[in-house]
């Protein structure tokens, strides 16, 4: 009943949401949980990496390399700048729709080619879920509730020590009221469309 | 955040290291809090904002950390519990008050929280403030959990009514920003309003007052001393086997290391300080005795290291000790499991980890923080260069988010030291070299620390433009109310000052409010600005888009293709991350944009066209 998460995206995706989501879930199972949060600077728009770690008793914040029992990039890039924390063991879950930062924008750097962003992964991974977060949280009613579809596939894979229930108990207990049914859809969706490459 | 009200005593909840701080200082009867904002200690002042006046106790945001120490002192020696907290640079700005208040001392208890930042998340440096408790003798914990920053808090107001010295509780990035279980002990009832009981013998910092309080500072350190040696927080933690080597740790290093130790279940015995000064000296001792071998793990410089070196001498001379000085650890970066396994695997046997995956190098774009799209800044920058031309331009910038300006293609920032420093030296570039000068800061900024040197630069006849972005707010680190704003940090309405007539009242003779959302008079009123002689000060007013008063309520933009020359200007000079570059075609990002019009502005071929909704 463990799990070292480290969750990476960029600014403004709703990254501590989805962590607080997940955390207090596994607070409530009566798990000890600590996680690494980023405030701040880095969060105008920069890379943010958010550590979830869940167990019996949990001693640090952050993941070492290899460590990730579960990684998930809310951004393809973002995903894979954080891959050395991922071993064979690890669920790698991705966001496939790309976040263009601005140093590409000034014609400074480029932005790689996605297929080969996903095919080095896959190549190295045989727990590698795609996930089209943007058009899935569309679907379900709200561009913005792709957190919560990212939230949907990591459960799928079981890397998580939470069931779906409980996450879905979560969810309507941390998201603001309003909201609640248009992410419950959205965890939906993205938990089916892991499920359906598992 | 109410739940930080809550009176149940045992139960558990998953808490941010900063808001077990603030519910650390309710279980100690916390009467005053005071700060300055600034990450990784924000969000204890955006706690007690919300709930300060339910709570029953006084809170504010103060013009800089030194005025929020000198607000705290006085509600200390008036009896009435207080803290104040700041980033680890804030402490070298209340630095003067503090070195003179540790003579004078306080009556109540008084808890100075200092959050520290290694490896620079949010900061511009990366200073070890465990000096301080040295420099000015002060009492200090180290927590390294957010469960252990609730309990130092709380208990760091017993220690310093039982001394009657302030209480510095040191934090970093990783014990403030992380999140974890934390168990609620009772809730006191915030202090009531005290009474200032005169004794200028004491609390009159004259010469002949301080003589004879130094030396009753060192007695008082002299019984803080006995309580470091028996703090519950200096604790010994064992292993099942005969210890093939001794470990000192304190702050966040420790977490690693005790992860290590469980689980891999290493024959290794842990001494975890978490009162680090007075250092308790016959603990370690002891310690040392018995080791033959020490590793000591802690972040930033030797604090714990050297004394340790310097005790070995006496008590164990043949005892290896390492650490930083035999390279073992860096003084530089906060530590991860990884650098702390590095170090461990020198001296004794740990099973390998999981084999990390290294991908192939693909070369991938940086990710720099940058300006939010609609930004007033961006657009203040942009009409600044424009007005300037071809001339060359020293900027002097501050700490907020105009310091983003460094990035490109804005290029708005040369030089800067910390808050404030914006002014003083624009001064000593208008008087050294032949450039144009701009100081370029925000509101918030200027209240903290921009006001002395723009009546220096007055006074000394300097000759430079003084930006004041006024934004509304403090931005960068989550947008507090500020002396500006016409709010206090209990939500009450207050005078709202005006940065103009500070201007004025200073003696400057240029002084223009400009919205620059209007670039084009923007550029006018910078060319007038840069021809003045003196010192002139712009304001370019527009509230952040984060806040409620800078939502626009007009539609978004697109680029309409046909006209659109991809001449670059927008993405170039403008650089809004919404304008989004393909090859030498640029598009607007729909989720990004928010209609604000600057690129509308720049654009010379009107090419960017209100949005048609597919």
């Amino acid at each position: 009943m463990k799990c070292d998460l480290e969750i990476v995206g960029v600014g403004g995706q709703g990254i501590l949401l989805a962590s607080t989501v997940i955390g207090k879930a596994a607070l409530k199972k009566g798990l000890d949980v600590y996680m690494s949060e980023v405030h701040g600077m880095a969060q105008r728009g920069g890379v943010v990496v958010t550590t979830v770690k869940m167990g019996d008793k949990v001693f640090s914040p952050l993941i070492g390399d290899g460590g990730a029992d579960a990684i998930l990039g809310f951004e393809p890039i973002e995903t894979y700048r954080a891959i050395n924390k991922a071993s064979k063991d690890t669920w790698i879950v991705t966001n496939t729709a790309p976040i263009v930062p601005f140093t590409v924008n000034v014609g400074k750097q480029s932005y790689p080619d996605l297929e080969e962003v996903m095919e080095n992964i896959e190549e190295l991974s045989n727990k590698f879920i795609r996930i089209d977060a943007e058009e899935l949280a569309t679907k379900a009613g709200a561009a913005i509730a792709q957190n919560i579809v990212m939230c949907g596939a990591l459960t799928a894979t079981g890397a998580l020590p939470l069931t779906r229930e409980e996450m879905e108990g979560s969810i309507r207990e941390n998201v603001p009221e309003r909201f609640i049914d248009v992410n419950l859809e959205a965890f939906k969706l993205g938990f089916e469309s892991a499920k359906e490459q598992m | 955040m109410r739940q930080l009200l809550e009176d149940e005593p045992g139960k558990k909840t998953l808490l941010l290291g900063n808001e077990a701080i603030v519910r650390g200082a309710l279980e100690g009867g916390v009467g005053h809090g005071a700060t300055y904002p600034g990450t990784p200690s924000s969000e204890i002042g955006n706690t007690f904002e919300k709930i300060a006046k339910e709570y029953g106790m006084y809170f504010e945001y103060s013009a800089n950390e030194k005025v929020a120490l000198e607000t705290t002192a006085a509600a200390a020696v008036s009896g009435v519990r207080a803290m104040a907290w700041m980033k680890h640079v804030g402490v070298n700005v209340a630095a003067d008050a503090l070195m003179t208040l540790m003579y004078s001392g306080v009556r109540a208890g008084m808890v100075l929280v200092a959050a520290g930042d290694p490896s620079l998340h949010s900061s511009q440096n990366e200073q070890d403030n465990r000096y301080y408790s040295k420099l000015g003798n002060i009492p200090m914990l180290e927590p390294s959990t957010p469960q252990e920053a609730k309990e130092m808090v709380r208990q760091g107001f017993d220690i310093s009514e039982e001394i009657e010295l302030p209480v510095l509780v040191r934090t970093t990035t990783r014990v403030n920003h992380a999140r974890g279980a934390v168990t609620f002990g009772n809730i006191q009832e915030p202090a009531e309003k005290g009474h200032f009981e005169k004794d200028p013998a004491r609390f009159v910092a004259v010469p002949q007052n301080s003589i004879k309080n130094h030396p009753k500072l060192l007695e008082r350190m002299q019984i803080a001393e006995d309580i470091s040696e028996r703090s519950k927080y200096n604790k010994m933690i064992s292993c099942n086997d005969e210890p093939e080597l001794h470990v000192i740790s304190s702050g966040a290093g420790f977490n690693y290391i005790n992860e290590l130790k469980e689980r891999y279940d290493l024959p290794i015995t842990i001494l975890k300080l978490g009162m680090t000064n007075p250092f308790p000296s016959q603990k370690v001792s002891g310690f040392l005795e018995h080791a033959e071998r020490i590793l000591v793990v802690e972040e930033l410089e030797p604090f714990l290291e050297d004394k340790i070196i310097e005790l070995a001498k006496d008590v164990n001379p043949s005892v290896e000790i390492y650490g930083k000085h035999t390279d073992h650890f860096s003084r530089l970066y906060e530590y991860n499991p990884d650098v702390v396994k590095d170090a461990l695997s020198k001296l004794i046997d740990i099973p390998e980890g999981k084999e990390a995956f290294y991908l192939p190098e693909i070369e991938l774009p940086s990710r720099p923080p940058s300006l939010c799209p609609g930004c007033p800044h961006r657009a203040t920058f942009y009409a600044m260069k424009k007005a300037l031309g071809k001339k060359e331009a020293v900027y002097s910038t501050d700490i907020g988010c105009y310091t983003l300006g460094v990035q490109d293609p804005l290029n708005t920032a040369d030089y800067l030291l910390c808050m404030g420093s914006s002014v003083g030296a624009a001064g000593g570039f208008s008087k050294n070299t032949d450039q144009q000068v701009f100081a370029l800061l925000g509101d918030s900024t200027f209240f903290h620390s921009g006001i002395p040197a723009l009546v220096s630069g007055v006074y000394n006849k300097h000759d430079f433009v003084y930006v004041i972005m006024d934004n509304r707010t403090t931005a960068m680190t989550g947008h507090q109310p500020h002396p500006g704003t016409g709010f206090t940090g209990m939500g009450e309405p207050t005078e709202m000052l005006s940065v103009e007539s500070i201007a004025k009242g200073a003696g400057v003779k240029f002084v223009e409010t400009v919205d620059p959302y209007d670039i084009e008079r923007t550029i006018e009123v910078f060319k007038k600005a840069i021809e003045h002689e003196g010192i002139s000060v712009v304001v370019p007013k527009h509230p952040c888009v984060l806040i409620e008063e800078g939502k626009i309520k007009g539609g978004k933009f697109q680029v309409d293709q046909e006209k659109c020359k991809q001449c670059h200007i927008c993405t170039n000079q403008l650089g809004c991350i919404a304008l989004v570059r393909d090859g030498d075609k640029v598009s607007i990002n729909p989720t990004l944009c928010i209609g604000c019009t600057q690129c509308v502005q720049v654009c010379p071929f009107d090419a960017i066209v209100p949005e048609v909704k597919a």
